[in-house]
């Protein structure tokens, strides 16, 4: 018994020897390996050890704004200015962008393969009542996706083709494979998901409306005295690096034919302002 | 490879603890529960307990741990002893109730006997504990396997961070988000195969009695 609370113990601080850094992100990243192939490199350059908790982006700023980690990286550019605003996080940094796509079978029953726009293609999805699976779990994505509805003028809360899933990206894309759906996803996901799923790129072109950027907060040490402050900062310089923004942009490039991720190296491409 | 031996030793770490922790409080209530005979209200406590979903647990053990709740500065959100905490909550009821219901029935039986060789009341809980002990293995079994199966707790209080508090369960969640169906699977029968280890263990120790 001693013996195994030694263990316990022992498992419970080993990450804590060198110092911990808590990083609330969003599955997107996170699922598709890529903090996974970049923080080690972090990891040994500081000695800082980094837990990821891989949540929605919602979750994951209700969680740092409790102070329960001490930065996030996400991908909702209202969420995040509020999240400022609010004092709960600093130093904004636009890390990486890629693109929101519209999915759905192959047999596109709403023609969204010939939308002039994204509102189009939505507005095509509404008038021909084809099923549409939505996140509905307050992340990125359904934050993206509920935007574009309001602004197409549309309400599709109550239709009976719009179903909501509740699930993160990987769960929804499956769901709408198997059901025959459309629905509203991220390129990383999507890329990553792409041969485990009967869906296609219908609307996947260069539409600012569609744009999917990645920003970095650390939490205010101020609001939070606990936070690793100098560590989060770190995390965002490291992040920042040329280097490593280029590692961002080559990240499975080889695997897929196109980036992930592209990075900002700061450069906002919406900008996000408390 | 290593990674799922990492994974399952601290799944079985954080389950056998929270069945250890709360059988330590679990049995000598079941089995007093069971001998007092009466205590209607306590038991409907306990069986109800039963039906405490993991999540919400995890939310209790959230709030409590956070940092910004009321016992926010041990800095145990996130943490292995927070997940043995929420488990050993969930086992408790399961094991306080297996042995309170196998306790019930014999605690008669063993009372006359313990006077009838000359005993004292007091003597009549370690000799119902010793005759109900095939009740109490499966009160234990059915602890474990309510901590070690469970998610919803786990991923709230332990945030599944690779490395330090990624379970079984959770990584068949992660695999799962992942698209990876068929490692989500594979994970799923080591902890069926870990669960039958730990329960045919268990058997042993209640036959060589």
């Amino acid at each position: 018994m001693r013996r195994l609370l030694g263990l316990l113990l022992f498992l419970g601080t080993l990450a804590s020897a060198g110092g911990v850094l808590r990083l609330a992100t969003t599955t997107s990243v996170y699922d598709s390996g890529l903090l996974d192939a970049i923080l080690p490199g972090f990891e040994r350059e500081t000695g800082l050890h980094v837990q990821v908790i891989a949540v929605g982006t919602g979750q994951a700023l209700k969680i740092a704004g409790r102070g329960d980690a001490d930065a996030v990286l996400v991908h909702a550019p209202a969420l995040e200015a509020e999240f400022l605003r609010r004092g709960l996080g600093v130093r904004h940094r636009c890390v990486a962008k890629n693109r929101f796509l519209i999915v759905g079978p192959e047999a596109d029953p709403a023609g969204v393969r010939g939308a002039r726009g994204a509102l189009d293609a939505f507005r095509r999805i509404y008038a021909r009542g084809a099923l549409f699976v939505s996140r509905g779990d307050d992340s990125g994505t359904h934050k993206k996706e509920r935007a574009l509805w309001q602004a197409a003028g549309l309400v599709p809360d109550g239709r009976p083709w719009y179903l909501e899933s509740g699930s993160g990206m990987g769960a929804t894309l499956t769901l709408a494979s198997e059901k025959g759906a459309y629905t509203l996803t991220d390129l990383g996901t999507f890329l990553y998901m792409r041969d485990k799923v009967r869906l296609l790129a219908l609307f996947d072109r260069d539409d600012p409306r569609m744009l999917n950027q990645y920003g970095y907060m650390e939490v205010n040490k101020k609001r939070f005295p606990w936070v690793n402050a100098a560590g989060a900062r770190a995390l965002g310089d490291y992040l920042l690096r040329p280097e490593v923004q280029n590692m961002i942009g080559d990240y499975q490039k080889a695997r897929f034919g196109r980036s992930l991720f592209t990075p900002l190296f700061g450069r906002c491409a919406v900008p996000v302002k408390p | 490879m290593s990674e799922v031996i990492e994974i399952t030793l601290r799944s079985l770490l954080v389950s056998g603890l929270a069945t250890l922790l709360a059988a330590l409080f679990a049995v000598p209530l079941g089995l007093y529960l069971g001998l007092k005979g009466s205590g209607r209200a306590g038991r409907a406590a306990i069986y109800a307990g039963m039906a405490l979903p993991p999540v919400v647990a995890g939310l209790f053990f959230y709030f409590l741990f956070s940092r910004s709740g009321p016992l926010g500065a041990l800095g145990l959100l996130y943490t292995l002893p927070a997940m043995v905490l929420a488990e050993a909550l969930l086992a408790f009821p399961l094991i306080a109730g297996f042995t309170l219901a196998g306790a019930a029935e014999r605690a008669p039986r063993v009372r006359t006997l313990v006077r009838a060789l000359g005993g004292t009341e007091r003597q009549v809980l370690p000799t119902l504990l010793v005759e109900s002990r095939r009740v109490v293995v499966a009160a234990l079994a059915a602890g474990f396997g309510a901590a070690i199966s469970e998610v919803g707790a786990a991923t709230i209080v332990g945030g599944d961070i690779r490395h330090a508090t990624r379970v079984l369960t959770t990584a068949v969640v992660l695999e799962t988000r992942r698209g990876n169906l068929e490692a989500a699977a594979a994970l799923g029968a080591v902890l069926l195969g870990v669960a039958l280890l730990v329960n045919a263990f268990l058997v042993m120790l209640e036959a060589r009695r």
